[in-house]
């Protein structure tokens, strides 16, 4: 089993390597950027019996920050 | 009077914490990140700078998953005293210890320079030493040290006076100015200023000299 994890800080908090990328799409004369947020995607091989609780835990207390990130995660 | 500093896979600032201790008195012991257990009768546990694991995943996230910290959470809710610096902070944050996390600094840059630093309570054994309201010169060498707590949080740190202290220009865009919190029983301290780097003739500057010294006068063993 694969599951994909993305990582993504949460609204409102500032993503200053987002605005640099947004900035310098703008200088690159793609004026239709209005926002960019950047985010991590984690990619987990999981072995037979791995359960969606095994994967939160492991969000929860590991792969994302809940102070300042949210996730998702994907079963690929 | 002893203190533990823990050194990591990465920590570059363990030594000069280890002096810091040293020169304030401190029995210091180096206490390696697979030890399940710290020495017995720690005083305070020092937590360093440096760059654990690489910074791997966010800075300070692999470390806080290390068999000592498990043991550093313990001494702390025994109210066990420990202060964090820099990587040692962002350690701190990701464990629980303290709250907040540190985010990347605004303007992207890694800034490493002495900078002006506000002491806004003199109310710890961290800060007794200084005045309320002291500017000191401190050096910071850090790429995230942004400092994010969420509104209701800043607000306690602020009503409970736990905000240790302050940028008087801030370089990074921590929330309030923000450069170090105390835990709620303030015997925690987390900063991302550099107190070791600013404790001898040698380094151009002494005065995070009065933190250490202030840390030996009044501990007693958790």
């Amino acid at each position: 089993m694969k599951a994909r994890v993305h990582v993504m800080l949460k609204n409102g908090v500032l993503d200053p390597q987002g605005e640099a990328v947004r900035h310098a799409l703008g200088a690159m004369g793609f004026d239709q950027v209005e926002g960019v947020r950047q985010g991590k995607v984690i990619d987990l091989e999981l072995a037979e019996g791995a359960t969606e609780a095994d994967i939160t835990e492991m969000c929860e207390k590991l792969l994302a920050n809940t102070v300042i990130e949210r996730y998702e995660v994907e079963l690929v | 009077m002893r203190a533990a500093v823990i050194v990591f896979p990465g920590s570059n600032c363990d030594r000069d914490l280890a002096v810091a201790f040293e020169q304030a008195g401190f029995q210091v012991d180096m206490v390696w990140h697979k030890d399940a257990a710290l020495p017995e009768g720690v005083d305070i546990v020092g937590v360093p700078g440096g760059f654990s694991y690489g910074d791997y995943l966010r800075c300070g996230a692999i470390a806080a998953q290390s068999p000592i910290c498990k043991a550093v959470v313990d001494h702390t809710k025994r109210g066990g005293y420990a202060v964090g610096v820099c990587n040692g902070f962002q350690i701190l944050t990701e464990t629980g210890i303290l709250p907040g996390a540190l985010l990347r600094n605004a303007g992207l840059k890694y800034i490493c320079r002495t900078i002006g630093l506000k002491v806004e309570t003199s109310d710890s054994a961290f800060t007794e030493g200084y005045n309320a309201g002291d500017v000191i010169g401190i050096p910071i060498a850090h790429h995230d040290g942004n400092y994010f707590a969420d509104d209701a949080t800043l607000a306690k740190l602020q009503d409970q006076d736990r905000v240790a202290f302050t940028y008087t220009e801030n370089p990074n865009g921590s929330v309030g100015d923000i450069a170090g919190i105390l835990s709620e029983n303030r015997r925690v301290l987390g900063m991302m200023p550099h107190p070791e780097r600013a404790a001898d003739d040698g380094h151009g500057g002494t005065d995070g000299t009065a933190l250490f010294r202030a840390l030996s006068g009044i501990l007693t063993p958790a």
